[in-house]
């Protein structure tokens, strides 16, 4: 009975850890600020949150915001609906995956920024170059890890399905789909978080809108408060978007059998 | 002895012969093997790691080819695994995304049978193998033990006419081993199956096995064929046993001394 007290202390103190050390890096930075004592240099903590909510006030911030968000989840989701089955057909037949493999090694290390020139010159200005550039960012990762998925499938399960005469479209939704189906969603969760990171220099190069837009922007118009504003509203949308994947994903391993209660 | 062996040949083994070669050299894993297995028969196959039984099995079951020979049953060539002869293996091969009953109810519903006539089916061989008030489990609850019993209970849910063994109980502790062993006897004699037992513990083969063939590696070879002609349940301390056992340590240790 003793130790539920002490569990709770746990919980509480995984909760207050993060919040201590988040306050001393934000004392620092303030720290810093005023020894520089310039807001051009590096804006204080203060600043940055007085530009969020300008930025929040006159509506940029949410445009801006919605459009990077669309971009990242139409091309992440096209790159998913193409690369979860590519990935299973090549993981399934080596022969498949000796032949393209030395193809995906070529392509898949280009930083999807340098296809922005030709995303631009066929897609022209907008969302589409954008969509395009997190579709190629999102592919390979997705791509890897369901033919790795299907690799790692235990071997006595293939076996004992073939023994009981799984065959067809039954192997692959009754054994092999969900014994890829943690690994492929942890890959998801790993691309995503490189799609939102991508998707910011996209814009930053290429793009007249979207977060990395505005930053560029408030740059050109000397507001570093909102550069930082931005570069601060990345880093939490960010959490977000993997908080959520995280607790999607481990909604499913517990349906799914692959972790404990 | 002990139990009801037909007379009639269920699995002949003929020159089975499996060579794994790479580019720079080959490994004869069996050579000419020539067994037979009866209907009914608990047969065990015995020998140290290495030794091809479980390449054996697997040829058996038409998970592998031979490289040379062939394996029939009921007159028959095997050339791909079938659900009349099912593999237990030692790692489980239950799917960690079912849960127990969804697990044993899998061969049935390959074969489409409808679902409430599978829910009986699979009723009846979770309780045989005693994991009643698990049916809702997933394998990550359940401990070796259990997760084995799930296996066995999925196969004789497809009512099979061979099981085969490939060390099932190596993964789990010597009292539960035990205590699988016993259950696993009992079963076989309620529901009459032809099973062939691949294990590398004496005392299990002499437990189990009405006859038990004995392997030595390199390359693989049955080096002698013996007759357990106990009574069941066996006890493992009586002198019969004990002879049994002495008997084989010689096979194996008269062997090395001789090289």
């Amino acid at each position: 009975m003793t130790d539920l007290p002490k569990r709770h202390m746990k919980r509480l103190e995984d909760r207050i850890l993060p919040i201590i050390v988040a306050g001393f890096f934000i004392s620092i930075w303030h720290g810093l600020s005023l020894l520089v004592y310039s807001d051009y240099l590096l804006p204080s903590p203060s600043s940055a949150i007085k530009a969020i909510f300008e930025l929040l006030m006159n509506g940029t911030l949410i445009d801006h915001l919605l459009t990077s968000l669309t971009r990242v989840f139409l091309g992440f989701t096209l790159a998913s609906i193409l690369a979860i089955p590519i990935g299973l057909i090549l993981g399934w037949y080596t022969r498949a995956m000796n032949a393209f493999n030395p193809l995906i090694q070529v392509l898949r290390p280009i930083s999807p920024i340098a296809w922005i020139p030709l995303a631009i010159l066929w897609f022209g200005i907008g969302d589409k170059p954008a969509i395009f550039i997190i579709f190629i960012t999102s592919f390979f990762p997705v791509l890897i890890s369901s033919a790795s998925a299907v690799r790692n499938i235990d071997a006595s399960i293939i076996k004992a399905a073939v023994n009981f005469g799984a065959r067809g479209i039954d192997m692959l939704r009754k054994v092999v789909l969900p014994a890829c189906f943690p690994q492929i969603v942890v890959g998801l969760r790993i691309s995503l978080g490189i799609a939102w990171v991508i998707i910011v220099a996209a814009e930053m190069v290429g793009m007249r809108s979207g977060l990395g837009f505005m930053i560029l922007d408030a740059r050109n118009f000397l507001r570093i408060d909102m550069v930082v504003a931005g570069m601060v509203i990345i880093g939490l949308v960010g959490l977000g978007l993997d908080r959520l994947v995280c607790s999607i994903e481990n909604n499913i391993r517990r349906k799914y059998g692959f972790s404990s209660s | 002895m002990g139990s009801a062996v037909h007379d009639n040949i269920k699995i002949a083994i003929r020159d089975v012969t499996k060579l794994y070669s790479n580019n720079s050299h080959s490994l004869i894993a069996l050579d000419a093997i020539n067994l037979e297995i009866m209907d009914g028969e608990f047969f065990c196959l015995l020998g140290p790691s290495g030794c091809g039984k479980s390449t054996l099995l697997n040829i058996m079951a038409g998970f592998e080819k031979p490289t040379d020979g062939k394996v029939l049953i009921e007159g028959g060539e095997i050339a791909a695994p079938n659900p009349r002869y099912v593999t237990v293996f030692q790692d489980y091969g239950i799917f960690p995304w079912r849960t127990v009953q969804e697990n044993v109810e899998f061969g049935l519903e390959i074969k489409g049978i409808e679902v409430n006539e599978r829910k009986k089916i699979a009723e009846v061989f979770i309780k045989m193998v005693g994991l009643v008030g698990f049916e809702m489990r997933h394998p990550i609850e359940l401990s070796g033990g259990m997760k084995q019993r799930v296996s066995l209970a999925r196969a004789l849910a497809v009512n099979p006419e061979i099981i085969f063994m490939d060390e099932p109980f190596g993964a789990v502790d010597a009292l539960t081993r035990m205590k699988l062993q016993e259950e696993l006897v009992k079963i076989w004699r309620e529901e009459n199956k032809t099973i062939v037992f691949v294990t590398h513990d004496i005392d299990e083969a002499i437990y189990l096995g009405d006859r038990i063939a004995v392997m030595s590696s390199m390359p693989g070879r049955i080096k002698s064929l013996l007759d357990v002609p106990m009574n069941r349940p066996r006890l493992r301390t009586e002198n019969d046993f004990l002879r049994i056992k002495e008997k084989i340590y010689l096979e194996f240790f008269e062997y090395a001394d001789k090289k």
